[in-house]
């Protein structure tokens, strides 16, 4: 089983952690994303809102950028900047296209037995700002939170 | 600070006519296989009237909640339900946000879910 982790804490108040793309790795960036939330201030609701954010996206990219390949990594980074947070995960897999997402309907979804593309939505849904960034060698979601 | 795997589990009870699933724990993309292979194994022994006892679930990811998505045609089809219980305020939240309380019976306690299939038996 490969089970690399990293965790650094740079200046600046920005902390990293790198994980191998497995699902087995989603609760430890659950409970980093969270510790990290506190650390800087955010409330319970707040710090559920970032988790579970974080927690799709990780999914997403372990699912659809690396298709469950566990030899390649997920970086995710945590800072916050002028009262916002901003946290990153950056991937080396296959790009994700926000301009080919639509609004799931759960109703249709139930009859048709899928399941999936609901990650997307939630993570609009509970981060105040989200952009996806492709850059040449790498993929890039940035996700902010607004520090009430 | 300390790193605190929690883990995800299932407990399974069942009286003549209802099975129910007590789930607790982290439900994310990882642990969501074993609700869907409990799911199923009730599905192949034609146990259609299921309740999900949410009461220690900790945490729910939208893989969790694919899963009840994926099979509450063939329960329902089959003249059966799944019925969604004692739910803790931050993972009803999470079904609230993608509108499931229109589509799935979800009740605060267990007894009202079996009144529910105890009515509809009738």
């Amino acid at each position: 089983m490969i089970n690399r982790t990293r965790q650094i804490v740079t200046i600046n108040n920005t902390y990293k952690l790198v994980v191998n793309a497995s699902t087995r790795r989603l609760a430890e960036v659950r409970q980093f994303v969270a510790d990290k939330a506190m650390h800087f201030g955010f409330d319970e609701n707040q710090i559920s809102d970032i988790r579970l954010a974080v927690d799709e996206a990780c999914t997403n990219i372990i699912k659809h950028a690396y298709k469950y390949d566990e030899s390649q990594n997920v970086e995710i980074r945590l800072k916050l900047e002028k009262n916002k947070l901003c946290v990153s995960l950056t991937d080396t897999g296959n790009a994700f296209d926000p301009n080919k997402y639509s609004k799931p309907d759960i109703r249709e979804q139930m009859k048709s037995k899928k399941r999936g593309g609901v990650g997307v939505y939630l993570i609009r849904k509970l981060m105040d700002d989200v952009e996806y960034l492709k850059m040449d060698d790498h993929n890039m979601i940035r996700m902010y939170k607004n520090l009430n | 600070m300390l790193t605190v795997m929690k883990n995800f589990h299932i407990n399974h009870r069942h009286s003549d006519e209802i099975e129910v699933l007590e789930i607790s724990g982290e439900l994310d993309a990882h642990t969501a296989s074993k609700l869907e292979d409990s799911l199923k194994t009730l599905i192949d022994k034609n146990r259609h009237n299921i309740i999900v006892n949410c009461s220690d679930l900790e945490y729910i990811a939208s893989a969790g909640l694919g899963v009840f998505m994926a099979y509450i045609e063939d329960v329902r089809g089959l003249g059966g339900d799944i019925k969604l219980t004692n739910m803790n305020e931050r993972v009803y939240n999470v079904f609230d946000l993608l509108g499931f309380p229109t589509l799935y019976d979800i009740f605060d306690e267990e007894e009202e879910a079996v009144k529910q299939f105890q009515n509809s038996d009738q």
